[in-house]
């Protein structure tokens, strides 16, 4: 019986020649990544509860502060310092303040046919460059990186097909909220999702990220494109190798099958308090529900296509007066690339905060958090309840054109109407 | 017999401990927080031994460990949901606390109610109905059974 892409990468990892869903297997990781949300808790077991403590290889560890950066009080200021003097008395490659740590990731690390495990549940965006990338919690993190290996149980496949492009002014973060929307919150649950089809090959590798990124929110292990030559183009750019570029066989079994035609997507907006609350954009600007804040960036959302997008809608335009509109570049890469193409001069002249490269509001503890009964509309990746602040508080979720034009309306609207 | 706290569907991390907390030094500080929004004084009433009974999709959302640690710490005996999500589950594994899948549960018990759970029996007990418990893979449960993954990797002497 053929193999998955994912089930390849599994068995690459666990050096067998195959593998199937739910058996275990021990892996080899090819790299390990943990960010400032629990990387203080792993040094304290790694120095409290280890028997034999020790790092595998150092070389395949990195760091990253990306979500209270810089810190916003004395008790972060310790955990950053404990992280650290960590990195720095292990030799481990520490980012401070470069960026969202998935962003840093794809930039820096990420190689097809990989197996990465990160302390974060955005690590599904890996999936982009054909990797498979999938969240842990700071035990199974400090058990990685001790031993450089750990287990999985081999998850089964859903396999999305897509079909042709998308319509302009439809982003990927609508063809991903609307999938989540169709399958629910727990439809991809410990499963992965395989994106493949020439809808696929049209996505740009940002829009890819976009994808993967959100599978998560949908339950799934990992969210994997099939890689292809923009893939291979990605990494030589950046001095990389795509060595593992694994597709899954003709007669590979897949859980699910599932069809979509990209030019039928419409611009979405999920309504508070989950993330499968989905709702047509057409739908819910008929309601003008009025918003305090607006925010583009995050991990899913921060890229350098998502600010142009943002900052052609308030072109020359000025934000609504009852509306504070925070955007955060996901990397400082990203960053300089707005600023050298006059993307964040537009943005400021339109009355944008433009905050440094961290996950900033969507993560709701250090900047931009909203107060009692306040509304955001967002490109972060969640909109549980209290997400960015007060557990009274609501977060739509939206692409960064359709939040750029509700920030110049002050409702929840689409770009025609503030053409 | 357990108390049980009863919770909905897609209870998401965020829930379970907000952001803002997970900063502070260590769980001991964070405990007092647990399920602040959904349930607020869940943290100082809840007692040693007491259960937390869930619909579907226990623990959705974000990868923090923090999640299962608070509720360990703060007595409670095991998780019992219809289904959980995957990262909160094996974090739970991980670090020791019983996450239990049993569809019937819920539907039995009412919030404040009682309930008692067999471990060793892979049963739970509600209401005079004795429910059986969905058995985890072996290799998970000898990780359980060692009290959590960091136990087992240093008895394996690593």
């Amino acid at each position: 019986m053929g193999m998955t892409l994912g089930e390849k990468i599994i068995a690459r990892a666990a050096g067998v020649s195959s593998v199937k869903p739910n058996d275990i297997h021990t892996v080899t990781l090819d790299r390990m990544m943990s960010n400032d949300g629990t990387t203080h808790l792993t040094v304290d077991m790694y120095h409290n509860k280890l028997k034999n403590p020790r790092i595998a290889d150092k070389d395949k560890v990195v760091f990253i502060m990306d979500h209270n950066v810089p810190a916003e009080n004395p008790k972060t200021a310790e955990a950053h310092k404990k992280m650290r003097n960590f990195a720095k008395e292990n030799g481990i490659k520490l980012y401070e303040g470069q960026g969202v740590c998935h962003q840093i990731m794809m930039e820096d690390y990420v190689c097809p046919g990989e197996l990465i495990f990160g302390a974060d549940s955005h690590t599904t965006t890996y999936g982009a460059l054909g990797a498979f990338g999938t969240g842990v919690g700071c035990t199974d993190f400090l058990y990685a990186m001790t031993t450089g290996t750990s287990w999985v149980m081999v998850p089964e496949t859903l396999r999305f097909n897509l079909h042709g492009q998308l319509r302009e002014g439809v982003y990927a973060r609508d063809l991903i909220l609307t999938i989540i929307g169709d399958i629910g919150a727990n439809g991809a649950n410990y499963k992965i999702m395989e994106f493949a089809g020439d809808g696929a090959s049209n996505l740009s590798i940002d829009e890819r990220i976009v994808l993967c990124n959100l599978t998560v929110e949908a339950g799934a292990k990992a969210g994997i494109v099939e890689p292809d030559e923009k893939v291979v183009a990605y990494c030589k750019e950046r001095g990389r190798k795509a060595e593992f570029m694994f597709k899954s066989d003709e007669d590979a079994q897949f859980a699910a099958v599932y069809d979509y035609d990209l030019s039928k997507i419409e611009p979405v907006v999920v309504r508070p308090d989950f993330v499968d609350n989905f709702d047509t954009l057409a739908n819910v600007s008929k309601e003008k529900i009025a918003i305090d804040q607006a925010f583009v960036g995050s991990c899913n959302n921060g890229r350098l296509c998502d600010l142009r997008a943002a900052a052609e809608v308030v072109k020359g335009k000025k934000i609504a007066d009852t509306v504070r509109f925070i955007v955060a570049p996901a990397s400082n890469e990203v960053y300089i690339e707005a600023l050298k193409e006059g993307v964040i001069t537009t943005l400021m002249e339109a009355g944008a905060m433009i905050m440094n490269a961290n996950c900033s509001v969507c993560w709701g503890s250090c900047q931009g958090v909203i107060g009692e009964n306040e509304v955001l509309i967002s490109t972060g990746t969640r909109n549980f309840k209290g997400r960015s602040g007060h557990p009274s508080s609501k977060v739509y979720m939206a692409s960064a054109a359709t939040v750029a034009a509700s920030a110049v309306a002050g409702y929840i609207t689409g770009v025609e109407s503030v053409k | 017999m357990s108390k049980v706290y009863k919770f909905g569907n897609d209870v998401d991390t965020d829930q379970i401990i907000a952001s803002q907390y997970l900063l502070l030094p260590d769980i001991e500080a964070m405990k007092g927080y647990t399920f602040e929004s959904l349930s607020p004084s869940f943290a100082s009433e809840v007692k040693e031994g007491d259960l937390v009974v869930a619909n579907e999709n226990f623990g959705c959302g974000s990868s923090r460990e923090q999640a299962p640690s608070v509720l360990k710490a703060l007595g409670v005996k095991a998780v019992i949901a219809k289904s959980f999500a995957r990262i909160f589950y094996r974090n739970s594994i991980n670090i020791g606390l019983p996450v239990i899948v049993c569809k019937e549960l819920y539907d039995a018990v009412e919030d404040g109610g009682e309930a008692e759970l067999d471990l060793t029996a892979g049963t739970v007990t509600a209401g005079g109905q004795t429910f059986s418990c969905t058995k985890l893979p072996e290799y998970m449960q000898n990780i359980l059974n060692a009290g959590g993954l960091i136990a087992s990797l240093n008895k394996e002497g690593q």
